[in-house]
């Protein structure tokens, strides 16, 4: 590893004004630091944020809003969470382990960066890491990877399962930076790699996030369901977070649906979304509306299963959902 | 009874290869090759040189003198050539770790490249019959008309097979550390076995054994990874002379996945014809595996089928095919725990095809004697543990039927397979001696996170009639009384031998017995000795995912006399824990493109979480079995793990009606298949 320096931030307008370049934000390490081990990130210096006055999840009229150094932990088990969005605090809670969850922040879990095994490889070429190098993973082993909004340069996953209910739930990133504060919405923070893979986010350096602020819980019921090749500690091959109400009349009248696992951000149905409201609650407009949406799906040889199983995950959440 | 070095442990006083306090100690770290086939050009390591801290680099520019007729595995430096993606090629030694991994990260390396060849393949040009299988088996056997017994069967399957490379992964990486004392060489290293590690330095580094000592007290876990001696031994041993100051190494995670061994790919032809009622024809096990262009390994996985079922009509082959690749090695149970997977998934769809119970299609074909050779086994209760299995299990009753089983959204499904294991012992050599009241044993033993330290004691206490608090275990030190290694399940059997007859000898003499088993262990000839087992497991799969969930395995074997059922039974159970690995998501993804493995580190290679084993049960039948060893004991640290994933892979497709015959059995497959 390079040797770097360790500085902690007092307050989040000293992080911002002290930001050099070469600096990197620490939260609680869980992903940075391996990847600095890994020698694909090498800050000169490390700007530790995670003991930020920015710790508490307040009750925000019949939103929320989440401090960006609230341990993944700590937000899981938060009693305004499991009240209001228990799809957020299943998200949470299927993600890592106990260990890593209490030491994750919200702020860098939002920023950890994808598990392609070429991206955190460094012998290996791979145009996230070294721009114009190549993806290695199209030819090769792309079977944990995209088949939504992919491009030619990339097609890498975004793994966090804490961002795709904060899609599903029309979240707010609030961020502040050297060119002031400003708020991002979900999805909106991150982008698709188009042919610059190497920006994760939209986020300009020095931005940091200084909180998430949740609007009042959609209508409805709503569910966090996860697929994985284990029953715990492992990333999504795809996952499904949904919100749904149904009216007296049996017709769909609100609807959330976001995909994990499936592209370079977590991925709003928006096509499903319009697919469904108004159309009769029930398996057929389900799968409709997942049809819908993964028509658009470009799978790739190995990972072409993730189709039918995110088709297959939208449907039974839905399901789960309608009494 | 409880371990008896547990509180050092628990508390951090048990000192492993990497911790013991040496003062003045440099640290070296290795340069891996990226390429994976061709020759070193150029190794450019001015800025290395002059980076902070840094002390000696190593590299094929300065060859050291190394026998030429050691492991190439182990012949660090002494070539250009490149044999996989991974090999060290270079190494550095610093002041400290970190310093050691940077200048390591700014040594350049330049290769003239060839193209590889990485991919095992079932039809590869290059497969040839190796002149013998590991450890020392004839590649083929045939007997009677293979054609004949299958052209006259009534049912038939013709099925392939695979499995993926695999890793051992134990919990502690390999680690050594390298202390030269004038003209003696010490190497504290993780090793299952400190007396042929001795021998393995000493021969590599051109030293007489007597000079050379290995010590190893503490070792956690090594699954056959860490039975020969592997380079960072060698490394820190040339590292320590190179600066003239001991040397630690500890690999990295993702190193372990370059140079420490894995399980070789298999691909299994198996071809089985029975009659209406049940018994075989012919049973054909043909097997394809590769190796290094370094060494020939050659995986016995065609070998246990030797063993299992009567038939007139019984081949067995190994190919093997030499690629670009690292050198494969032992992982628990080489040979039978991949080819127990491929002939036991086979018996059961021929079972399934027969219209026959799976259980009743093993019963029926029990054999009297062993099938290849003819021998009388020692004693063989497959057929015990599978009626035993099967009461514990609640096997009766069970609708055949795949498919047709529903608990709310899942699918259900049993399976069984049987698992076999050879009981082997060997010459080990121990001494007994009463000390100001105690008795303390003293053999190379090793203990590699097993118990075995544990054991030997109670073995001891035992031969001498007196309570085990009043005896001590000395091992893990290639000083002490010569003894085998950790492997092939024979550690206990043949350290426990010796054990035995020093305590007798101290008995007679008062105060002092030495043993040496060269005379008794070992015989063969006489019988075939085996230990085996039955395994079952449930499994729950989701349809829309193809996520599959095992809420219960349980296993029952018979391996001789137990001798300490904790430890018995935590060998057993996580050997069935490894083999639902094995079943459900373990594998090291082969990169065709770069060479080595696309996957190395353990958020990527899979093994099982405790949500994945929630209940694990292991139960033996006791074997009175005179023709074993003083103790009467079979080894119990492989058995575990094999058949564990065809009992799996059985009960997924009776659960589903989907055979998926290569492993691992991921929800990508399964739901290909729905
Ligand atoms: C074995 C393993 C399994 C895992 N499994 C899962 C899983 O199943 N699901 C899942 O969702 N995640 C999983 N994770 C990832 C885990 O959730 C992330 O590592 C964690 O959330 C990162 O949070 P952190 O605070 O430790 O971030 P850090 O590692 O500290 O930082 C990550 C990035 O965010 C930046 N950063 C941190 N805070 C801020 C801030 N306030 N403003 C701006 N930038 C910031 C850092 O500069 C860095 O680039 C797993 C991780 C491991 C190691
Ligand atoms: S998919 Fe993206 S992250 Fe992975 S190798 Fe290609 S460019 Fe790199």
């Amino acid at each position: 590893m390079k040797a770097f320096e360790y500085t902690r931030a007092a307050d989040p307008a000293a992080a911002v004004a002290g930001f050099r370049p070469g600096d990197m934000y620490l939260g609680g390490g869980t992903n940075l630091v391996d990847l600095m081990r890994l020698g694909v990130a090498e800050p000169e210096r490390l700007v530790d944020v995670s003991r930020l006055p920015l710790d508490r999840v307040e009750a925000a009229g019949d939103g929320l809003r989440v401090g960006a150094a609230v341990r993944n932990s700590d937000l899981g088990a938060h009693p305004l969470v499991l009240a209001r969005y228990p799809m957020l605090a299943r998200a949470v809670l299927s993600g890592a382990s106990g260990q890593i969850r209490n030491l994750a922040t919200v702020g860098g879990n939002l920023l950890q960066r994808t598990r392609c095994p070429y991206f955190q490889d460094v012998s290996k070429p791979c145009n996230k890491r070294r721009p114009g190098s190549g993806c290695p993973a199209i030819p090769g082993d792309h079977s944990h990877l995209a088949v939504l909004g992919h491009s030619e340069a990339c097609v890498a996953t975004h793994p966090s399962d804490m961002a795709v209910a904060l899609a599903a739930l029309d979240a707010r990133v609030h961020v502040t930076g050297p060119a002031g504060s400003r708020v991002l919405p979900m999805p909106g923070l991150h982008r698709l790699p188009g042919d610059e893979p190497e920006r994760d986010t939209v986020l300009e350096p020095g931005e940091l996030i200084t909180a998430v602020e949740l609007p009042p819980p959609p209508p409805g019921r709503s569910a966090y369901l996860k697929v994985r090749e284990r029953a715990s500690f492992a990333f999504a091959l795809v996952s499904v977070a949904a919100a749904l109400d149904i009216g007296a009349d049996g017709i769909v009248t609100g609807v959330r649906l976001a995909l994990g696992g499936v592209a370079h951000a977590p991925w709003r149905a928006a096509r499903a979304e319009a697919a469904l409201l108004g159309a009769p609650a029930g398996e057929e407009s389900y799968a409709r509306a997942a049809e819908a949406e993964l028509d658009q799906a470009r799978p790739l040889p190995r990972n072409a299963y993730k189709v039918p199983m995110a088709r297959n995950v939208i449907v039974r959440a839905l399901k789960e959902l309608t009494p | 009874m409880n371990r008896v070095e547990g509180r050092d442990k628990v508390t951090g006083r048990a000192l492993y290869a990497a911790e013991y306090p040496v003062d003045g100690v440099a640290h070296a770290y290795a340069v891996q090759s990226g390429i994976a086939k061709g020759r070193v050009t150029a190794i450019d390591a001015e800025a290395a040189r002059a980076m902070p801290g840094v002390l000696a680099v190593l590299s094929s520019d300065d060859p050291p003198d190394l026998a030429g007729d050691a492991d190439p595995e182990l012949r660090l430096f002494s070539s250009r050539d490149v044999a996989y993606r991974g090999q060290i090629v270079a190494a550095v030694v610093a002041d400290t770790y970190e310093n050691a991994r940077a200048a390591a990260r700014a040594v350049r390396v330049t290769y003239a490249a060839e193209p590889h060849d990485v991919l095992l393949r079932a039809d590869h040009p290059g497969l040839y019959r190796p002149e013998k299988v590991n450890p020392a088996f004839p590649a083929d056997t045939v007997k009677g008309d293979v054609t004949a017994g299958l052209d006259g069967a009534a049912v038939t399957v013709d099925v392939t097979y695979s499995t993926p490379p695999l890793h051992n992964n134990p919990m502690e990486p390999h680690a050594a550390l390298a202390v030269l004392d004038g003209d003696r060489l010490t190497v504290y290293d993780s090793t299952q076995g400190a007396a042929a590690d001795r021998d393995t330095i000493a021969r590599t580094l051109g030293l007489p054994p007597e000079r050379v000592r290995v010590v190893s007290r503490h070792v956690g876990g090594g699954f056959g990874s860490k039975g020969t001696t592997r380079p960072h031994a060698i490394l820190a041993a040339l590292a320590a002379r190179a600066t003239g100051r001991p040397v630690k190494i500890a690999l990295t995670r993702q190193q372990l996945f370059d140079v420490t061994g894995y399980r070789t790919p298999t691909i299994h032809r198996l071809r089985l014809g029975c009659d209406a009622t049940g018994r075989l024809t012919a049973l054909d096990h043909e097997v394809r595996v590769q190796s290094s262009t370094l060494v020939e390994f050659a995986e016995q996985a065609a070998v246990p089928a030797r063993t299992m079922y009567a038939t007139p009509a019984l081949r067995t082959a190994h190919r093997l095919v030499r690629l670009d690749v690292a050198s494969p090695s032992w992982m628990r149970a080489p040979g039978e725990c991949p080819g127990m997977y491929a002939l036991e998934s086979a018996m059961d769809e021929l079972a399934v095809a027969a219209g026959i119970d799976p259980i009743e299609l093993r019963v029926i074909n029990e054999p009297d004697a062993e099938p290849e050779g003819g021998l009388p086994f020692s004693s063989r209760n497959l057929v015990a543990c599978l009626r035993e299995g099967a009461r514990r299990f609640g096997w009766e009753g069970r609708d055949p039927a795949p498919g047709v089983r529903r608990d709310g959204r899942w699918l259900v499904g049993t399976g069984v397979a049987a698992s076999t294991y050879p009981a082997m012992t060997r010459p080990s050599q121990a001494t007994a001696t009463a000390e100001d009241g105690a008795f303390v044993i003293r053999l190379a033993a090793a203990d590699i996170g097993t118990g075995a330290r544990t054991a030997l004691t109670a073995i001891a206490a035992g031969a001498l009639d007196v309570p085990a608090g009043r005896v001590r275990v000395e091992l893990g030190d290639s000083d002490l009384p010569a003894a085998p290694l950790a492997g092939g399940s024979m550690g206990l059997a043949s350290w426990g031998s010796a054990v035995v007859r020093a305590c007798e000898e101290l008995l007679r003499d008062g105060k002092h017995g030495a043993a040496d088993t060269a005379g008794e262990a070992g015989r063969g000839g006489d019988y075939a000795r085996h230990a085996f087992g039955a395994q079952f497991a449930e499994v729950r799969v989701d349809p829309d995912t193809g996520e599959v969930r095992v809420p219960r395995l349980l296993g029952v074997f018979a391996a001789g006399r137990v001798i300490d059922p904790d430890l018995a039974r935590s060998q057993f159970v996580g050997g069935m824990t490894m083999g639902l690995g094995m079943a459900l998501m373990e594998e090291s993804v082969t990169d065709a493109e770069f060479g080595g493995f696309g996957n190395h580190d353990l958020a990527q290679y899979h093994v099982p979480a405790c949500a994945d084993v929630p209940d694990v049960r292991a139960y033996w039948i006791d074997e009175d079995d005179p023709h074993l060893n003083p103790m009467g004991a079979k080894g119990i640290g492989e058995i575990g793990i094999v058949g564990t994933a065809a009992a799996i892979g059985n009960a997924v497709h009776h659960a589903t009606g989907v055979r998926v015959r290569d492993l691992p059995i991921t929800p990508a497959k399964l739901l290909a298949g729905f």
